[in-house]
């Protein structure tokens, strides 16, 4: 492409037929090139991770307890299960009642409306680093909490916090305004439409995003490692330090001795979040078909 | 009635979670940081060469360097073959074979960075090493894989950006005698400009706040970069590295390397709201209709 006779688009079709159709091929060659190249790494990750990964799995791996024998995973998998229940707990609540307000309750052109857009936006841009960051301050040092599962989940609430808004408030606006108004029409208040009618409708949209969260929380590592620390054992209670499968994975990989083991486990964080995607699509689809229904 | 109030006021409280928790962030990172900024000095601690924190020595440009060359690497790679992507997935994509590229590009946003630093760990590292005799860890290796990383960013916004440019614009083109190909280059490219910058633009705040994966295949030492084929540490991994074992000055240092980060993220925010304002903008101007059936 010469950008001399790219003067604009007046001059779109000013070349020789030939030129055009070297052009074309070449263009849309590199289009299938790129694609190509995209899908080629992802499968190629993937079956990577999977054939080095699946001949790593002992029994050693599963023991019930970690040492440095058998470099167990199973501690890192029960913290990671607690920790995302716990996260869950703190972050569905306020993420689905913030988006209720946003949706059905805030007036049009709110100034506080626009500034909860603004901070939601702020904080889904934050990376993982800043609000580890930020858990090491606040949770465990100013509140004197130490390296915690709590300090852990918290910090991942604020986390996962933007993206169960925005699925929700999705959700929520794609109930069509006919049930909230059929709700009232049969004389029901403004609270009970919007728990009896319009949230169950949303609901497989919310759980698409909630599933996405944790997703997110079993991947994260930079915001876990100084909030939750990184003791590959089980805590005795919430307020004990205790590494999840993300964090384990990178010490192993890091200390450069567990090598075999931490293809293991990249295997089943890999085939972890494999499966919260398969479910979180199909969940959503199960929402744009409830929609066809109802639509047609 | 009274019930509907209660309720009212607690969905407002939990819609001012999200105000609390940026200005909890902002607060703490701030009052922590910016105390070790005054005593090392700004300028000595933005300008500074070298970062030696046995000595108190406290400058963090080779980091903000290493950022910032890792993260161009990234656009360089992730770029140019993220638009080209996004374009075989509005344009050319056969639709039964959509469902499978579009849940591709998904999982390739949600595989935990870790398991991608472990890829470049045992992968992308022999591979610069052998073919380009790079060093452990460089800021080669670091720019592919991060690249990688942005790509699913950078596919999906381009791609919402191109279907959002009305048909009308394609048909003009091909009516004008345009190839297919010089009217999605020439035509709607263009015209989903905005939407194509805020991508990028995107995709440089996730490369730029990427930690683990870099942590494991940039090298890590804490010097001004000297080539692209040796290795660099990034504002990131700084934190990552040395917040286990700091103290006193040196764990302030290392929370202000953590503002400097959360002031070059708040910008570029700030630059992609900016852009999605301006190409809504325009899409009010114009009514687009929605290109295909998404």
């Amino acid at each position: 492409m010469s950008q001399s006779e790219n003067k604009k688009n007046s001059n779109i079709t000013m070349s020789s037929g030939k030129a055009r159709n070297i052009e074309a091929a070449i263009l849309k060659g590199l289009v299938f090139l790129a694609t190509v190249v995209t899908f080629a790494v992802l499968l190629f990750l993937i079956a990577y991770i999977l054939v080095n990964g699946i001949p790593n799995l002992t029994p050693g791996l599963f023991a019930l307890t970690y040492n440095s024998e058998n470099a167990s995973m199973l501690p890192s998998i029960i913290n990671t299960i607690i920790m995302t229940l716990l996260s869950l707990v703190i972050a569905v609540p306020f993420g689905i009642f913030s988006a209720i307000y946003l949706v059905e309750y805030a007036k049009r052109g709110n100034k506080f409306v626009k500034i909860i857009r603004l901070t939601t936006e702020t904080l889904s841009g934050i990376p993982s680093i800043v609000y580890g960051l930020f858990g090491a301050l606040f949770f465990v040092t100013a509140l004197g909490w130490g390296y915690s599962i709590l300090a852990g989940a918290l910090t991942l609430a604020i986390m996962i916090l933007p993206l169960v808004m925005r699925t929700t408030e999705e959700a929520l606006k794609s109930v069509p305004d006919s049930y909230r108004e059929g709700s009232f029409g049969l004389g029901a208040g403004k609270l009970r439409t919007v728990f009896r009618v319009v949230l169950p409708s949303a609901i497989p949209g919310i759980l698409a995003g909630v599933i996405l969260s944790v997703g997110r929380i079993v991947g994260e590592t930079a915001a876990l490692i100084y909030t939750a620390g990184a003791i590959p054992q089980v805590p005795s209670s919430i307020m004990g330090s205790g590494a999840t499968l993300a964090v384990h994975m990178y010490n192993l990989s890091r200390e450069g001795l567990y090598m075999d083991q931490a293809y293991a486990v990249a295997f089943v964080l890999l085939l972890l979040v494999l499966g919260m995607n398969a479910l979180s699509s199909f969940v959503a689809k199960k929402l744009t078909k409830g929609q066809g229904q109802t639509n047609g | 009635m009274n019930k509907e109030k209660l309720m009212q006021a607690v969905f407002f409280i939990a819609a001012c979670a999200s105000v609390l928790a940026v200005a909890l962030i902002c607060v703490f990172l701030f009052a922590n940081g910016i105390p070790a900024m005054q005593e090392i000095g700004l300028f000595k601690f933005l300008a500074g060469t070298h970062w030696k924190p046995g000595n108190d020595i406290y400058g963090i440009l080779p980091m903000i360097l290493g950022s910032i060359y890792v993260t161009a690497g990234a656009i360089i790679v992730g770029v140019p073959i993220g638009i080209l992507t996004s374009i075989f997935m509005a344009h050319y994509c056969p639709k039964k074979i959509y469902p499978f590229l579009k849940s591709a590009t998904e999982l390739l946003a949600g595989i935990p960075s870790v398991v991608y630093g472990f890829f470049g760990l045992m992968v992308l590292i022999p591979f610069t090493r052998q073919v380009f005799r790079a060093s452990n860890g460089s800021i080669l290796a670091a720019s592919l894989l991060l690249g990688v990383m942005i790509l699913p960013t950078i596919i999906g916004v381009t791609e919402s950006a191109i279907r959002s440019v009305p048909a009308s614009y394609y048909e003009g083109a091909l009516a004008l005698g345009a190839t297919p190909e010089r009217s999605i280059f020439r035509v709607i490219l263009p015209a989903a400009k905005s939407g194509v910058l805020a991508g990028v633009v995107l995709g440089i705040g996730r490369a730029i706040g990427e930690t683990m994966a870099v942590v494991m295949v940039a090298g890590n030492q804490a010097r001004m970069p000297a080539g692209i084929l040796k290795g660099i540490r990034t504002m990131t991994a700084n934190i990552v590295l040395e917040m286990g074992y700091a103290a006193d000055l040196h764990r302030e240092a290392l929370i202000a390397t953590g503002v400097v980060l959360f002031v070059f993220i708040l910008i570029i925010n700030f630059s992609v709201s900016m852009l999605n304002n301006r190409s809504t903008g325009e899409g009010k101007a114009s009514k687009p209709k929605r290109r295909g059936e998404k």
